[in-house]
């Protein structure tokens, strides 16, 4: 029989990392993010797969591990709580500048500034828009359960080393901290050094050997020219991925009049809201965004067409909203209901929102 | 079915452990789970609470603002979550410090002195599988057999010892709650 645990969403990002293959973890605590560091130092992978797990001085000195890690075409991550994420804004400028692999794990909590340790989506644009400088995209995974917390890991490595870019796994402190039923059948060995040489030796720091040129990881480019090319290089890159990589679900869409948007813990709040508005006669429905880049745009810009209007949920003053609108592009109109600093709203404050939407439109 | 159950009192009472054991043992019966702790501020002031949702279909919300049975453990609790209680839900606290007893009327209300007892008997380190005993005892929603392996699940192996003690606490609970 499968084996079923009941762990935390922190924890299957812990168990995640060591039954995908992961070859190193570099981390600060910080709440509500505090247990992965904390299961993998209690699990002491590097004894079984010699996955390296370090508590790092600081956010900086993680991400920058990383960066090392990540040049050596290793599979390497690290995780943080929403101010901890701001410190490595650099590093994963310079990651996404130099092309390197890797996983950010970010469990967010309200802000802005030190903020509140309660559960928020306020990350949403610095996850989505880049948050270090210049003209990045991270893939941006948003995981609803615990399930996919562990199953992202799995993702995450995979399309970071695909596109050979930084993934972002953006959870908040609802999915991080909450227990439920995991499935952990899905595992992997971490890759031999052979198998890395075979894979990433035209960029990989894999140790010289005969007559293949040096590998550089760098993200410094002097002549304009030359980095102008770089940047058109990782543009198509991006709009691969924006071809090939969406992902998103949808609840009772068919019918509906009415569409809820909303990713992570959010969909699953609204996916009651839903539920409950059904059993009124409402026909709402409820699209999740599991790539917040790359954002289903397309299909959102579908469903625009036959539907009287959208309602975006988000645990924020009002991102996501954005991206939505412009899929829409001002054929229905495009409503935001929120709430900050970490209060989680409840189904039925999401349905109120609903129904006054549905009245404003006639 | 579906049960969502708020357990709330104070740190050290064995609150979240207690939403671990019925967590595990809905598990071992083949529900869906979430169990959701309050790890915020209110954590840090010495409170205690979590969310537990057993149900026989996907969970939607992991979140709840209404729940059908609360387990109250003090005067704090009570005052925030005795308002929040569905009505016919189901309301059962431990009588240990409370001084405003709750008053709804469109609620079923239990009182045990679990806190008392348990110390009396001598089981003070299994105050909290007494006061589930108790609420299982009219609330079944697992089976005692279920009960017996979510404790041995969520318990670590160094704690396996203490489960036939915690199945007499379970016990003595059920016993209290029918006086």
């Amino acid at each position: 029989m499968e084996e079923i645990k009941l762990v935390k969403g922190n924890e299957a990002v812990a168990l995640g990392a060591i039954n995908s293959g992961c070859d190193g973890y570099f981390g600060y605590p910080i709440t509500p993010q505090s247990e992965i560091l904390e299961t993998l130092m209690e699990l002491r992978p590097w004894e079984s797969t010699g996955m390296v797990v370090v508590q790092a001085e600081s956010e900086v000195a993680s991400i920058n591990m990383v960066y090392g890690g990540a040049a050596c075409g290793r599979r390497v991550m690290t995780s943080s709580s929403s101010p901890g994420i701001s410190l490595m804004a650099e590093g994963i400028s310079y990651l996404a500048g130099a092309e390197l692999p890797c996983l950010i794990v970010n469990v967010q909590r309200g802000g802005p500034g030190l903020g509140t340790i309660q559960p928020s989506q306020a990350d949403y644009f610095q996850a989505t828009k880049g948050c270090g400088h210049g003209d990045y995209n991270m893939i941006v995974l948003a995981p609803n359960s615990v399930q996919e917390m562990y199953d992202f890991v799995f993702d995450g490595f995979d399309l970071a080393f695909r596109y050979r870019v930084p993934v972002m796994m953006l959870s908040d402190g609802i999915i991080g901290q909450m227990m439920e039923k995991v499935s952990l059948s899905r595992s992997r060995p971490r890759w031999s050094a052979q198998e890395i040489r075979s894979m990433s030796d035209d960029w990989a720091t894999t140790g010289r050997h005969g007559s293949r040129a040096r590998n550089i990881a760098s993200s410094l480019e002097l002549d304009p020219n030359e980095m102008e090319r770089r940047n058109l290089d990782l543009q198509s890159r991006y709009r691969s991925i924006e071809s090939a990589e969406v992902r998103f679900e949808e609840f009772l869409t068919e019918d509906a009049e009415y569409i809820v948007v909303a990713f992570g813990s959010s969909a699953r709040i609204a996916s009651e809201t839903v539920r409950m508005a059904r059993a009124e006669g409402m026909k709402v429905g409820l699209l999740r965004p599991i790539t917040l880049w790359p954002f289903p745009s397309a299909r959102i810009a579908e469903l625009a067409d036959r539907v009287k209007g959208f309602l975006v949920a988000e645990l924020n003053a009002g991102q996501m909203v954005e991206d939505v609108r412009l899929a829409v592009d001002g054929r229905v109109p495009v409503r935001h209901f929120g709430r900050m600093g970490g209060i989680v709203y409840s189904p039925d404050e999401i349905l109120n929102a609903l129904k006054q939407e549905g009245r404003s439109n006639g | 079915m579906k049960e969502t159950l708020i357990i709330a009192g104070f740190g050290g009472q064995g609150v979240l452990s207690m939403g671990k054991i019925l967590a595990y043992a809905g598990v071992v019966q083949g529900f869906e789970v979430s169990w959701m702790p309050a790890y915020g501020p209110e954590m840090r002031g010495g409170t205690a609470n979590v969310t537990v949702i057993l149900s026989d279909s996907p969970i939607s919300s992991p979140i709840a603002h209404e729940f059908d049975s609360a387990i109250i453990l003090n005067q704090q609790s009570m005052d925030k979550f005795e308002p929040a209680i569905r009505p016919g839900g189901l309301l059962l606290y431990d009588t240990n410090g409370i001084t405003r007893h709750p008053t709804r009327t469109d609620i079923r209300i239990f009182a045990m002195d679990a806190t008392e007892q348990s110390a009396r008997r001598g089981m003070a380190r299994m105050f909290n599988t007494m006061v589930l005993g108790g609420y299982l005892a009219v609330r079944p929603v697992v089976d005692s057999s279920s009960v017996v392996e979510g404790l041995r699940l969520s318990l670590p192996e160094r704690a396996h010892k203490l489960i036939p003690d915690n199945e007499k606490a379970l016990a003595a609970g059920a016993e209290l709650i029918k006086k």
